[in-house]
């Protein structure tokens, strides 16, 4: 097994369900890269994501087939507050992520740090982790009293907190506005630059994968119905068969080119 | 007792300091009542209950109320106890009534209205006995209001309640404000998709079956995705977790901790026991 996350002919079938509902999945993300996950909704993306960051079957339960390793090592051989430190997930309903333990949105992203035991001194270090996602001027709220955006942010950056190499993001923006989104997007782009994570993002919003992601794999009731290249596969013509939404730069070009209208490098450029 | 004030030579504090964590993480304790450790706090809120039900005659629950009242004014939360007091005020109310009324084997009555024979027996037990519940009112709504649930939560961890302990007595008190929401939530929809939930009592009863099993469920299910989070976050290293916040304790506190219980045990026993009699 080689360098990276590898999930290598993965099939995961929950306790008690009589279907996998993933099956013979094969992906990599190295560090500093960014690969997209789409599709339609009970396609498996979750799932992916616990698989991905060793809680299924790990926490769960159920029954892995394949191999999903970190660097060569298979994540089941792993403890859970190891793979913490390497894995990050954020889960797509963030409110369950809260800890309710905590009464500002600091300690609330500290949580993590401390459960690790890190000094005082490193546990400061919580205020990049805030400044990333925008939250410090809310480092003083009560995390319960935050809109479900606000709640997001602070899940979010209490995942970037434990400083994982890779972050499994389900989701990142379902709650969040045009701001909020570009927000988000923008400093996932800054994690990858500055810190060289590798980041498995699950996002509805292709425009976003459009912008951030190297590669994107379409999931289709549980197996990889396309993946590539992000420009490749985000326009695909499969793509809306599958019940997934092309970026709106491509949509406009097809658009374009339906009613006769040049369409050029440059357009595009400006269209984003 | 004079509680301590966390001080730079406290490891904790000398450490939170060196590491710049932010004034509102390490919520220096204004006042001395407030910095006293949340166990004493606790203590406190313990014996009060204590004496204020234990004791015989309006000794016991005039001079907690008194000490109480004092220690709230002391702490600046007086007035915050104004919804508290309200709380109590259909027990009260009750108590008043029943005891005045019906007080059973009372003669010496205070007036005749009609069919009822207020006593004054009965009117002296009922304001003692609301002396005693608003006594006791008052010494839980001062822990509430001057303890944050998260230091009672790292004391009881530092105390060897362990990490799991903490959480679930913060889960349990959590669960009460988002089970409420959540019921809340539920019966929005309900009523949105036609559900009566207004007029008579059967009807409102009614209107509850269908919030059950959704509540329910909905909380069965968060557990399973709470667990994982908790997991992801590394809930479950090893060891103790990192303190940030410096809860000031000392050998004083620990003393008057026991001499106060104790001191009401026996205060209970002896005027339960003995012939010894308090006004």
């Amino acid at each position: 097994m080689s360098e990276g996350l590898v999930l290598a002919g993965a099939s995961y079938r929950y306790a008690g369900a009589s279907k996998p509902t993933l099956r013979s999945v094969d992906l990599r993300l190295d560090s500093g890269r960014v690969v997209g996950v789409v599709g339609p909704n009970e396609s498996g993306k979750s799932t992916l994501c616990l698989v991905v960051a060793g809680l299924a079957p790990g926490v769960i339960g159920g029954r892995l087939e394949g191999s999903v390793g970190l660097d060569g090592i298979e994540l089941n051989a792993m403890r859970s507050p190891d793979l913490a430190q390497q894995c990050g997930l954020l889960f797509q309903n963030s409110a369950t992520q809260l800890s309710n333990m905590t009464a500002t949105v600091f300690e609330e992203v500290a949580f993590g740090p401390c459960n690790l035991k890190l000094p005082p001194v490193e546990v400061i270090e919580v205020w990049w982790a805030l400044r990333t996602v925008g939250l410090e001027k809310l480092a003083s709220r009560d995390p319960v009293r935050l809109s479900g955006g606000q709640g997001q942010l602070v899940a979010l950056a209490s995942v970037l907190a434990l400083r994982p190499r890779y972050l499994v993001l389900d989701e990142p923006t379902s709650e969040l506005d045009p701001a909020g989104t570009k927000l988000v997007t923008e400093a996932l782009e800054r994690i990858v630059r500055e810190t060289g994570a590798g980041i498995l993002l699950v996002e509805h919003k292709t425009d976003v994968l459009a912008r951030i992601a190297d590669e994107v794999l379409v999931l289709d009731h549980g197996t990889v119905a396309l993946s590539g290249p992000a420009a490749t596969v985000l326009a695909d013509p499969r793509l809306a068969e599958l019940g997934v939404e092309p970026p709106a730069g491509v949509r406009l070009e097809r658009a374009a080119k339906a009613s006769g209208l040049e369409w050029s490098a440059e357009l595009a450029e400006a269209v984003g | 007792m004079t509680p301590e004030r966390p001080t730079a030579t406290s490891p904790v504090v000398a450490e939170a300091e060196e590491a710049h964590l932010p004034e509102f993480v390490r919520r220096i304790p204004v006042g001395p009542y407030r910095a006293l450790n949340p166990v004493t706090k606790a203590t406190l809120a313990v014996v009060a209950a204590i004496l204020a039900f234990g004791v015989r005659g309006w000794t016991g629950p005039a001079v907690v109320l008194v000490v109480v009242v004092s220690c709230a004014w002391t702490a600046g939360v007086l007035r915050r106890m104004a919804p508290f007091a309200l709380a109590t005020l259909p027990l009260v109310a009750s108590i008043l009534v029943v005891n005045t009324f019906l007080y059973p084997g009372a003669h010496d009555t205070i007036a005749k209205l009609g069919p009822l024979s207020p006593t004054w027996t009965g009117a002296t037990t009922a304001l003692q006995a609301t002396l005693r519940v608003v006594a006791f009112g008052f010494s839980a709504a001062l822990f509430a209001l001057t303890t944050p649930v998260d230091d009672l939560l790292v004391e009881l961890e530092r105390r060897g309640l362990g990490r799991r302990g903490a959480f679930v007595v913060g889960s349990a008190l959590g669960a009460v404000p988002s089970t409420l929401e959540r019921a809340r939530e539920v019966a929005d929809a309900q009523r949105a998709r036609g559900m009566e939930t207004e007029g008579g009592l059967w009807r409102r009863f009614r209107g509850l079956v269908p919030l059950i099993g959704p509540v329910l469920f909905g909380a069965l299910a968060e557990v399973e995705e709470r667990t994982m989070a908790l997991e992801a976050r590394a809930f479950t290293a090893p060891g103790r977790r990192t303190i940030l916040r410096a809860l000031p304790d000392s050998g004083r506190q620990r003393a008057a901790r026991w001499l106060l219980f104790v001191g009401s045990v026996v205060a209970v026993v002896v005027t339960l026991a003995t012939p010894v009699r308090l006004p």
